[in-house]
């Protein structure tokens, strides 16, 4: 039976906009964005599993409300090596490396080592000038967290956006870092798939590699 | 009960749940944040799934043919 019922979880996509546009206005906004951080990591070692991807993710449900309802998805097959293992883990990695550097750009900032840089960084390379919103009032290293946050978080959304149009609507899914990240939590929690037993997947029929 | 074919789940599933989303017959589940399961009892072959998985991981496995 297909759950045709509409949720109040199904509109939270329109968190996507808002929290996007807010930073427009105001960078502190950014500092929201550490619940979309939090959270998935929290309901996946608290027990949830994927219930954040499955149910409440903002991204992957605007994006396949882009892709799906809107057709703005060219609906390819995602490509072979975009969906390979290499790839989602060196995004990861990638991801880490990025958001560490973020994190030690605050760190300087915040003992006066370097100027606050009142500019968003597009896919981690194009400064973008983003002075107008931010007035001041902060400590340096708060805004320039904010700064840094909301380019990780612009630069994935456009990301989500490209490989949406692109492949699949949810294409981003395949290789988002908290996706992966929730995924490994899950299977730690799981136990390896030789102790657990068979999740009957039916994969083995499939050429399972876990059988 | 007799639909040919069933889906079933590769192992590079990432568990995002756009198959269970659309199954109109609830067959599909993400079994504990892992991969997503099929159950082939209730799957009646319609391909939606394999249509939205963005992983490209569901095959169908032709009834009879494996057992
Ligand atoms: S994989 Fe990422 S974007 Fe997709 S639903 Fe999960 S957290 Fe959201
Ligand atoms: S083939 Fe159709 S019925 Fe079977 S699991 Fe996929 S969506 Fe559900
Ligand atoms: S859509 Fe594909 S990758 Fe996502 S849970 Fe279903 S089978 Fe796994």
């Amino acid at each position: 039976m297909k759950n045709t019922a509409k949720h109040w979880y199904d509109y939270l996509w329109i968190v996507t906009p808002i929290y996007l546009g807010l930073g427009f206005f105001n960078i502190l906004f950014a500092w929201l964005g550490m619940i979309f951080f939090c959270l998935p990591l929290l309901i996946s070692i608290f027990g949830g599993g994927k219930l954040y991807c499955n149910r409440y993710c903002d991204r992957g449900q605007f994006l396949g409300l882009l892709g799906g309802r809107l057709r703005l998805s060219a609906n390819r097959p995602t490509p072979r090596w975009m969906r390979s293992r290499a790839f989602r883990y060196g995004f990861l990695i990638f991801f880490f490396v990025m958001f560490f550097q973020m994190l030690w750009t605050t760190y300087l900032v915040g003992s006066s080592a370097r100027n606050l840089g009142e500019f968003v960084k597009l896919f981690w390379m194009f400064k973008v000038p983003w002075h107008w919103a931010y007035g001041g009032g902060a400590a340096p290293w708060v805004a320039q967290f904010a700064f840094g946050f909301y380019s990780i978080m612009l630069t994935s959304t456009l990301i989500g956006l490209i490989v949406m149009a692109l492949f699949k609507p949810r294409s981003w899914c395949v290789f988002c870092p908290m996706g992966t990240m929730t995924q490994l939590i899950c299977r730690l929690r799981a136990g390896k798939p030789e102790e657990s037993g068979c999740a009957a997947c039916s994969g083995c029929k499939g050429g399972c590699g876990n059988a | 009960m007799a639909s040919k074919r069933y889906a079933a789940v590769g192992r590079d599933c990432v568990a995002c749940g756009c198959c269970v989303k659309v199954c109109p017959k609830g067959a599909i589940s993400v079994w504990r944040g892992v991969i997503a399961r099929v159950d082939s009892e209730l799957c009646i072959g319609c391909g939606k799934c394999e249509r939205e998985c963005p992983a490209g991981v569901i095959t169908f496995v032709q009834r009879g043919s494996a057992e």
